[in-house]
């Protein structure tokens, strides 16, 4: 479980979260969802750490994210991992030595018992055979799943996804919402996704919230947001004239 | 601007206090180390020859020039290029290009990695990056650059030689007995204080430009210049105290 405590964060002048309080919960895919420039990566980079909020608290469970000393956010960090937006897997490495890496960095396992573990992850993300592939070497959606690979290797209970699916085909994005929905819950990890795929939202939304403008404006689950009545969310989802016609032609046959 | 320059000299002194914590992992900072030894050494020697060897040439050409008609002795030249290339055109003429080299390269890598968030990813494994990134090229930069100061000196003085001896403004005996003229062995001590300075300047700097870029690859070409142009002025500065202290 990760609770944000009334997060704010400004930029300079431009305050980008405005007040955002929310629980994830474990073993749920807790969505973040909202229009580009909503600050859905920002409140993501306060959660993992990588930006302090203006003012506002995370807690991991019991913990106090921004109270603790370095030490302890290091030791925090181990229990995390996160899937970028860009994949960010380091170029110079191969596929393998890539989903390695964090094993190599923190554990004093044997060469065997390592290449073993990243074997199981690769196994797990349907990349059998990939290991010695460089990065660039690959498509998109398998960046993404090597990604993934690397991400779970050190079986986090926290799992952060910024935009798993963007700038793949609508097939292979429903592939890695998949994945992300099983391995979050074979291994009841507490995950938490940004998206503006709506896809996304209806499939896999245990919990969703929508951002607006630096504020939360909305929460539920999949099976609410049709129903809401809430005007920015049907906006969100009904963005383009093709879901509205969908939408006003299921009202129509009732 | 005078609010910049104190919040960027906090800054690096921050990223510097982080990076000499302890590493996580020996093996993988070793490794990291290697890797970055052979990048600065060999990937520099050719440059690092080709320019020592003009350096020495041009020394002694003109110190031959200025001595035509004079009475100090022929075999001069070669104390003076010896002198020269110890003191003060290896390691800082060295430690300038390879702030173009080595220096703007870091900085375009460390800064790659801040973009394309490789920097961050590693930060969410737990890695404390500023010591990951930095140690590693820190050690790397202070044990290679001498070793290449010392090759420039070597080459320098070769290329005294052959710029000189060969036409006949002195001949091979004079040059051999110049360079075993006047010799201070502190000038050795002086030269490996600049070149090990030299090193911890231009790797730090450039290190720093690259690990705080922000967004865009305009602002990636920015960091690559400012780490060449800064670690040049630092490294002058650096000279002129070091000689100011060492000969005082
Ligand atoms: N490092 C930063 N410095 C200044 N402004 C930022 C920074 N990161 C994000 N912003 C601003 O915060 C707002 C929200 O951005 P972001 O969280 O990336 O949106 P998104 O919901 O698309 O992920 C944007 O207006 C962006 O310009
Ligand atoms: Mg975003």
């Amino acid at each position: 479980m990760i609770r944000a405590e009334n997060i704010f964060k400004s930029f300079d002048e431009a305050e980008v979260l405005k007040g955002i309080s929310m629980t994830f919960e474990q073993g749920k895919n807790n969505l973040i969802i909202g229009r580009s420039g909503a600050g859905k990566t920002v409140l993501l980079k306060i959660l993992v750490g990588l930006f302090e909020p203006t003012a506002g608290n995370v807690w991991y469970d019991k913990r106090d994210f921004f109270a603790l000393d370095k030490k302890a956010k290091r030791a925090i960090r181990m229990e995390v991992g996160m899937l970028f937006q860009g994949s960010a897997l380091f170029d110079s490495l191969t596929v393998e030595e890539n989903v390695m890496f964090p094993l190599d960095m923190f554990t004093n396992w044997t060469k065997k018992e390592k290449l073993d573990r990243v074997n199981y992850c690769l196994e797990r993300v349907e990349l059998v055979g990939a290991n010695d592939k460089y990065p660039s070497e690959t498509s998109g959606g398998m960046q993404k799943r090597v990604g993934i690979a690397r991400a779970i290797v050190l079986q986090p209970k926290y799992l952060f996804c910024d935009e798993p699916n963007s700038g793949l085909d609508p097939k292979t994005a429903l592939l890695i919402d998949e994945l992300i929905q099983s391995i979050t819950v074979e291994n009841n990890i507490t995950t938490i996704i940004n998206t503006h795929d709506m896809n996304s939202v209806m499939g896999i939304g245990d919990n969703i919230a929508l951002l607006h403008l630096g504020k939360l404006v909305w929460t539920g689950n999949k099976d609410e947001v049709l129903e809401s009545d809430n005007e920015l969310l049907q906006k969100f989802i009904f963005a383009s004239p093709f879901l509205q016609r969908l939408r006003d032609a299921a009202i129509q046959h009732g | 601007m005078n609010f910049n320059l104190f919040y960027n000299f906090g800054r690096y002194m921050i990223m510097m206090r982080s990076a000499f914590s302890k590493p996580e992992k020996l093996s993988m900072y070793w490794k990291e180390t290697l890797r970055q030894m052979d990048d600065i050494g060999v990937g520099s020697l050719i440059v690092v020859a080709l320019i020592s060897i003009f350096i020495g040439a041009v020394t002694a050409l003109q110190f031959a020039y200025q001595l035509d008609g004079t009475l100090v002795p022929r075999y001069y030249i070669g104390y003076i290029v010896r002198d020269l290339a110890i003191i003060e055109s290896a390691p800082t003429i060295t430690c300038l290009v390879l702030a173009g080299k080595v220096g703007s390269n870091m900085a375009a890598e460390i800064g790659g990695m801040r973009q394309k968030e490789h920097i961050d990813a590693m930060e969410i494994m737990g890695v404390n990056t500023t010591a990951y990134l930095i140690l590693p090229r820190l050690i790397a930069a202070i044990v290679v650059i001498p070793l290449l100061v010392t090759l420039s000196a070597y080459i320098a003085i070769i290329g005294g030689y052959i710029a000189t001896v060969p036409v006949g403004d002195l001949t091979s005996e004079e040059y051999v007995r110049g360079l075993r003229s006047f010799f201070v062995p502190f000038n050795i001590v002086m030269m490996y204080v600049k070149a090990a300075t030299f090193a911890f300047i231009l790797t730090s700097v450039s290190c720093f430009q690259g690990y705080y870029v922000s967004n865009g690859s305009i602002e990636l070409g920015k960091a690559s210049t400012n780490a060449v142009v800064y670690s040049n002025i630092l490294i002058l500065l650096a000279d002129y105290l070091i000689v100011l202290l060492l000969t005082g």
